[in-house]
């Protein structure tokens, strides 16, 4: 394990920043710490770092118990949101400054940086100023001078928060394709779920200091711990229901859930791709409208609504869309064909019951 | 109708631009009235301490500045100027840094405290070491039993000088470490440098014109203070008097005019020189400014 994290929490005076948080980071891995702002994970990070002290709790990197190592000597890259380039400083002695504290030789130096400077796409702006520089090289040069003395992590504090959205999407790419040349353990900090899906290969999900849920993007996509992961990654319908019987009911929707007990209330949610249509009313169990299409690109995403005034989101390619001839105002038939019971507060429900249901599929079916 | 709605606000924006823009002679008037003000009441006063100094010659001069007692002044001036500037260019870092770098109780107690000295009368800022150190002060006694001069003595004018001057750096520091924030230091911090290897490398040269400001006037007040000094300093010709007190003894009658001139011409010549060093820092901040801005222009029509 390259990255360690026991119980840790902390409070600034009265407020809990981070409660009780357990995860560990694999040697090489580049993981994402998600949530919302205010959900501790930029706290962790800098607990990771050294920048701030755990209330409680004990942190290891590579093993090692590192509470009362100082940020210092904790051998970590720290890149800050704002990239915190010495404005004084030109490019090489930005890179170059932690590698003269810790006393290199100044052949060996310029040799780091200029490895550094290629490997980066940095050339040639080794005497530019941080005010001389794009957005994109800012944060080019605060990565390079965070790898400069080979640290046994990288931490990265919302990497693409200060960049144009155009940017973005490059420097997320360029991010994983340097990731998988340095195999240095990364972690980085963001409030974009989209961004965590695509860079990271596990996520850890925040939300009030609480630790939600960890694992790999498909993961939490497919497997939501609760309502609260399954809200905030991607879009999904969720309802609450009542238990009878073993069945789930909301107005005219019902969901088979056999092994929970009656008379409680849950939430039940589902992806839009898990809504079926088709235009033969007769295929599927409920009537819908299609009351409104939106436009995603290569998917679209449609809003049913049931007799009783219950809304759905489902998805579909544009092709089959076509291929269905529909058009808002078009009176279909739908199922849903997966299904799972969330965790909230209210039902105080044992992990061993967030099951996913399925249906077993039919003949003829529309994905 | 939308070439109308269209022409609408051109001519309002022509009929705002026309409004806020004086007429010639407004402009001419306040230029001249400010001119001829600083050239009678600024300019001319101050070539004619020169004047004065110079009257009688190049050799009256010299020996007016080099008279025991007047030298006397003038080493003392620059002895209390090399204590009080560095202790209150530590002073000021140290307070600076605490108030842009730290959240703590009683912060805007201390800016306040800091804003004492500008807010007192210098003479009241004596009078206050006179009634602690003085022969009848708190301190007096004890500080007499054990045969230490504060007041009418080198301490006491130091004291006095410290107390007057401490704003400066400070409050040139504050506004500039506020700007800067910690980052900095923190980014500094993760590659492995110590706190004093951060203050030295990253924090010391992002406020160095700051800084260099701060010293240069507090350096200028320190030499030209006369309330304080004078009531502290007891006036002893030849060992407690300071250029400043010296010109006053000198021009009331215990020596010649030309004598008053020549080492006023000095703290003159100080104040320009103070002014110059001034107008370069400004000029090189701008300059810094500038280019800062002229590159984000650049980036920004780069892409």
């Amino acid at each position: 394990m390259s990255i360690e994290v026991k119980n840790v929490s902390k409070a600034f005076g009265n407020v809990a920043a981070v409660n009780k948080v357990n995860f560990s980071v694999k040697e090489g891995e580049l993981m994402a710490l998600l949530g919302p702002s205010g959900g501790g994970k930029t706290t962790v990070l800098r607990m990771i770092a050294g920048l701030e002290m755990p209330t409680e709790g004990d942190i290891f990197i590579r093993g090692v118990r590192v509470n009362d190592i100082s940020v210092q000597k904790r051998n970590i890259g720290f890149v800050f949101q704002n990239y915190a380039l010495f404005k004084t400083m030109n490019v090489f002695k930005n890179i170059a400054f932690g590698l003269k504290i810790k006393k290199w030789k100044r052949a060996d130096i310029a040799g780091r940086v200029e490895e550094l400077l290629k490997l980066l796409g940095l050339e040639g702006l080794e005497k530019r100023y941080p005010h001389q520089l794009s957005g994109g090289q800012r944060q080019r040069v605060a990565i390079a001078r965070a790898l400069a003395s080979k640290p046994s992590v990288l931490l990265l504090d919302e990497p693409f928060g200060a960049v144009d959205a155009k940017i973005r999407q490059e420097l997320r790419e360029w991010l994983v394709h340097l990731h998988k040349d340095l195999n240095v353990t990364t972690l980085f900090v963001t409030h974009d779920q989209e961004e965590a899906m695509e860079v990271s290969d596990r996520i850890v999900i925040f939300s009030k200091g609480n630790l939600e849920q960890i694992g790999a993007p498909r993961e939490v996509y497919e497997q939501p711990a609760n309502e609260f992961v399954a809200r905030f990654i991607g879009v999904m319908n969720v309802l609450e229901v009542e238990v009878q019987n073993g069945v789930g009911r909301v107005a005219e929707l019902e969901f088979p859930v056999p092994t929970h007990p009656d008379g409680k209330k849950m939430l039940i949610g589902f992806r839009p791709y898990a809504v079926q249509i088709s235009t033969d009313l007769a295929q599927y169990r409920y009537r819908a409208v299609l009351v409104r299409t939106y436009f995603l690109g290569i998917m679209l995403r449609l809003e049913l609504e049931l007799p009783s005034g219950l809304v759905l989101r489902s998805r579909i390619t544009k092709e089959e869309y076509a291929l269905l001839g529909l058009s808002d105002g078009r009176e279909i038939s739908l199922q849903i064909r997966q299904y799972r019971v969330l965790s909230s507060e209210a039902s105080g429900l044992p992990p061993e019951l967030h099951t996913t249901y399925e249906l077993p599929p039919t003949i003829g079916e529309h994905i | 109708m939308a070439g109308h709605v269209q022409s609408k606000p051109t001519s309002l924006q022509t009929a705002s631009r026309r409004g806020t823009e004086d007429a010639p002679w407004v402009k001419w008037t306040l230029i001249s009235i400010g001119l001829v003000f600083a050239l009678v009441f600024l300019l001319l006063p101050l070539l004619n301490v020169f004047f004065q100094a110079f009257a009688k010659g190049w050799s009256v001069y010299i020996a007016s500045l080099t008279d025991p007692d007047s030298w006397s002044a003038i080493r003392l001036t620059l002895i209390v100027a090399v204590i009080s500037v560095p202790l209150n260019l530590v002073f000021g870092l140290a307070a600076a840094w605490a108030i842009a770098k730290f959240e703590f109780r009683g912060k805007s107690l201390l800016i306040t405290v800091i804003d004492l000295p500008f807010a007192v009368s210098p003479v009241v800022s004596g009078l206050m070491f006179v009634l602690l150190f003085g022969m009848q002060g708190y301190f007096g006694q004890w500080l007499d039993d054990h045969n230490i001069k504060i007041i009418f003595a080198v301490p006491g004018i130091v004291l006095a000088t410290i107390f007057v001057t401490f704003p400066f750096v400070a409050r040139e520091l504050i506004p500039v470490m506020q700007a800067t924030g910690s980052e900095q230091e923190q980014a500094a911090l993760t590659l492995g440098a110590s706190g004093w290897q951060t203050f030295w490398h990253v924090t010391l040269p992002s406020v160095k014109w700051g800084l260099l400001y701060g010293v240069i006037l507090c350096n200028a007040r320190a030499m030209g203070e006369f309330g304080a000094v004078s009531v502290v300093s007891g006036h002893i010709t030849g060992q407690t008097d300071t250029m400043p007190l010296r010109v006053q003894k000198l021009y009331e009658g215990y020596g010649t005019t030309e004598a008053a001139f020549a080492v006023a011409s000095l703290l003159a010549l100080l104040a320009l020189l103070t002014l110059g060093i001034k107008t370069w820092v400004e000029w090189k901040t701008q300059r810094a400014y500038d280019q800062a801005q002229r590159a984000v222009a650049d980036l920004k029509s780069e892409i």
